[in-house]
């Protein structure tokens, strides 16, 4: 196939986002000889302009809160360009009762480049769910099969860690770990004490030099954005080696709005917005990878319907597409540590996230829920910030030199944390499109339906008493107030807050019941791959974004060989 | 401590020689040292002006809102206080931009004038010291509005206030250096965790 002479405009891959996924697949595909095509929704991303690493709040004049104070709802106006749980001009509506939160970032990178960097297996057991527990699916590929590809990943992309043997939470190829900050100290001893396992984590982030990029200089804010690429993002670790092969050609400001198929039912070409001319344009290519995040992977195939082959949108026979979203099962709570209040001044930064965490410790065990959560955690001596001392000033009230006094005490004093379990799969959760909205591109939206079910709640509230016994154990105060009654129990969040939706076109053995095989391929059309969290059969308590570049790899290699078979 | 402290300077240095040496960095020498001459600007400009004009509250309102930020964090023998730390700019530039500050500020400082021309016959910033405190010591407290209703609004726009004016104080180098926060800078190896104190 790549020996074929193209017009210029005739592509060998057409790969639909620049995130984990497509980023994974540019590499891979592109390094395999592959001419690609990439269309990114959003603009190109400016490392050395855009991040704002090393910025104090005060060298802006919003502080960090950004206009209007606007910004604190996406994680304030420090974070990575472009992250957003609202876009201008490009919404998605919630169907009565539920409540999905959609955060993304059309951007090169996607949300790679201000992602949480942790970089966790999936178990095998995580892949045999049915087999497991009766609830679910099982995956149409073992651990075994996967095992190959997260060494590659991590690899190539640098991940920290320890080898532990935790059957939950299994070891990959590490770099070492980052020393414990105070606060993770004194937490690993409380969980000693309770039974609970706590090791250092696994981000993506350098602590020695590899593939040319350089180690982490511990300024704590990896989420800015990583001038160094000392951390993972997709736009400066994936992309630059499929450029510099020659054979990648990014196209930004593009919108996907269509994927054609020829009379066969072979995907031929992609409709796009281009955003920038605002007007319509198309792309032919001889395979598609479509990894735009999972929903808006799924809202792509689901709009992709005017042929006549596909009336319920492209790879869609089995009426999958868009059911089986899940995200992580999320409850957060703080503790407040008397004895930290004696620490001295000293450099708490470290990496931009824990190095230390829970992975889930009860699997020995029969629990009042199925599955498991971890627990991530942090606090202590962080760089200031706009909200800091709102929770001190609803509790102490007052003005004047003795709020100084308060705040001086209390600084560093507090540790966070943050539950991330496993959701269950449920009828009435998915998304579909509205019948009556479309964007500013005039492409219909997403609708969402989502609901907790009581394993989730369970899980929650099983996180919250540990959050407590952790903090009491430590001798803190455990300062977050859950009830099992309200819109919220035990403090869980809403759908899609913790940004791991995934499921939405999920592969398996049946073509009557999924959408993709185990190699990321529509069953129903043999040239068109998904490769975002989409494909996900479950959700485990781990982050997605290291399964879905595993995945991803995996899912090119396969293209690779197919191509070169002449079947694609 | 054993660990070496190095300069942004330094470090851009050192990525242009990553850079330079082929590696897949983005970043090249030029851009680099760019970026800090764009940092050292904003450093610069960034300072507390004299002549402040404020962008929406009134030039007696931006009195008043100075005085109230000077008590919520005043100078003491630490530290200077919230005024100097650009607070008030802070609170005035994101209230110009948002409407619901426009009326939980705005609004509120209008009520205060009100309540203190019932009460004293004067407005809060011609009011004498101990009269800004008299009220300032009623507004601070939730459990005043419990004992006195005509209270609740006040001790609302305070809250948020005081909220604000914390984001202003300790987002500034001021503020940052009172709480004795160490960090944002570049480490060749992170140290961990200083002996803990007996």
């Amino acid at each position: 196939m790549s020996q074929v002479i193209r017009s210029p405009k005739q592509h060998d891959v057409c790969i639909i986002g620049s995130g984990a996924g497509g980023g994974a697949a540019a590499k891979v595909l592109t390094e395999g000889g592959l001419n690609c095509v990439m269309l990114e929704a959003g603009p190109d991303v400016h490392p050395e302009k855009d991040f704002k690493m090393f910025m104090w709040p005060y060298e802006s004049p919003h502080r960090g809160a950004g206009v209007g104070g606007h910004a604190h709802e996406n994680f304030g106006e420090f974070l990575a360009p472009n992250g957003a749980w609202h876009i201008e001009g490009e919404p998605y509506t919630s169907a009565p009762g539920s409540d999905f939160q959609w955060f993304r970032s059309r951007i090169v990178g996607g949300r790679t480049n201000h992602w949480g960097r942790i970089a966790l297996r999936f178990a095998p057991i995580d892949f045999k769910s049915k087999t497991r527990d009766g609830l679910g699916d099982d995956w149409p590929i073992t651990y075994d099969d996967l095992a190959p590809y997260y060494d590659k990943v991590e690899s190539y992309i640098g991940v920290f860690g320890t080898k532990e043997n935790v059957p939950s939470a299994p070891d990959g190829v590490f770099l070492p770990p980052p020393k414990p900050r105070c606060t993770e100290l004194a937490v690993k001893k409380a969980c000693d004490k309770l039974g609970i396992i706590c090791i250092p984590s696994r981000l993506a982030i350098l602590t020695k030099s590899i593939n040319g990029r350089l180690p982490c200089h511990y300024c704590g804010q990896c989420g800015r954005g990583c001038i160094t690429a000392s951390n993972f993002s997709s736009s400066q670790v994936f992309l630059p080696p499929a450029m510099k092969t020659g054979k990648l050609t990014l196209i930004t400001n593009a919108m996907a709005r269509e994927i054609l198929v020829d009379k066969d039912g072979k995907a031929t070409a992609v409709s796009y917005i281009d955003k920038t001319t605002r007007s319509e344009k198309r792309i032919n290519a001889r395979a598609i990878v479509v990894a735009a995040s999972a929903c808006e992977s799924a809202r792509l195939l689901l709009n992709s319907k005017s042929s006549s082959l596909f009336p319920t949108g492209l790879a869609n026979a089995s009426g999958t597409v868009g059911k089986y979203l899940t995200d992580s099962v999320g409850s957060n709570g703080y503790g407040y540590f008397p004895q930290l209040e004696k620490m001295p001044p000293h450099n708490h930064d470290g990496v931009g996230g824990m190095h230390m965490y829970m992975p889930w410790w009860k699997f020995d065990r029969k629990n009042d829920f199925p599955r498991g959560y971890h627990i991530e955690f942090g606090g202590g001596r962080e760089m200031p910030g706009v909200g800091m001392f709102n929770a001190l000033n609803r509790e102490e009230e007052g003005y004047g030199v003795s709020l100084k006094q308060r705040a001086r005490k209390v600084y560093g004093c507090h540790i966070g944390f943050a539950g991330r379990g496993e959701m269950i799969p449920n009828p009435d959760t998915y998304c579909e499109i509205d019948p009556d909205v479309v964007d500013q591109w005039g492409i219909p939206v997403l609708r969402f339906h989502f609901k907790w079910s009581d394993y989730e709640l369970l899980q929650a509230k099983d996180m919250q008493e540990t959050f407590k016994a952790i903090v009491e154990t430590m001798g803190g105060e455990y300062k977050t107030r859950t009830s099992i009654h309200g819109e919220l129990p035990f403090g869980i969040e809403p759908g899609g807050r913790i940004i791991h939706e995934v499921g939405t076109a999920r592969m398996g053995a049946d073509p009557k019941t999924s959408v993709l095989n185990g190699f990321c391929q529509a069953h129903d059309v043999k040239n068109l791959f998904v490769t975002d969290g989409a494909p996900l059969v479950t959700n485990p308590d781990k982050n997605p974004t290291l399964t879905i570049m595993a995945l991803s790899w995996r899912a090119s290699e396969y293209l690779l060989d197919e191509a070169r078979k002449g079947n694609i | 401590m054993a660990n070496e402290s190095i300069s942004r300077r330094d470090i851009l240095r050192t990525l242009a020689v990553g850079a330079a040496a082929g590696s897949v960095l983005r970043v090249i020498p030029a851009e680099a040292a760019e970026y800090v001459h764009q940092m050292v600007h904003k450093e610069k400009s960034a300072s507390p002006a004299g002549n402040y004009t404020p962008k929406y509250f009134s030039a007696a309102q931006y009195a008043a809102l100075l005085a109230l930020c000077d008590m919520i964090i005043p100078k003491d023998e630490k530290s200077g206080g919230a005024v100097e730390a650009g607070a008030p700019e802070f609170i005035d530039l994101l209230t110009s931009e948002n409407d619901k500050f426009q009326l939980r500020l705005g609004g509120g400082l209008f009520w205060l004038d009100g309540y203190c021309t019932d009460h004293y016959g004067k407005v809060f910033l011609e009011c004498t010291p101990e009269q800004k405190k008299e009220v300032l010591d009623l507004i601070a407290f939730r459990k005043n509005a419990k004992q006195d209703p005509s209270l609740s609004q006040g001790v609302s726009f305070f809250a948020f206030l005081r909220n604000m004016t914390c984001d202003g104080y300790y987002t500034s180098k001021t503020g940052i250096a009172d709480l004795g926060y160490i960090g944002n800078t570049s480490l060749r190896e992170f140290p961990g965790c200083p002996p803990l104190p007996e």
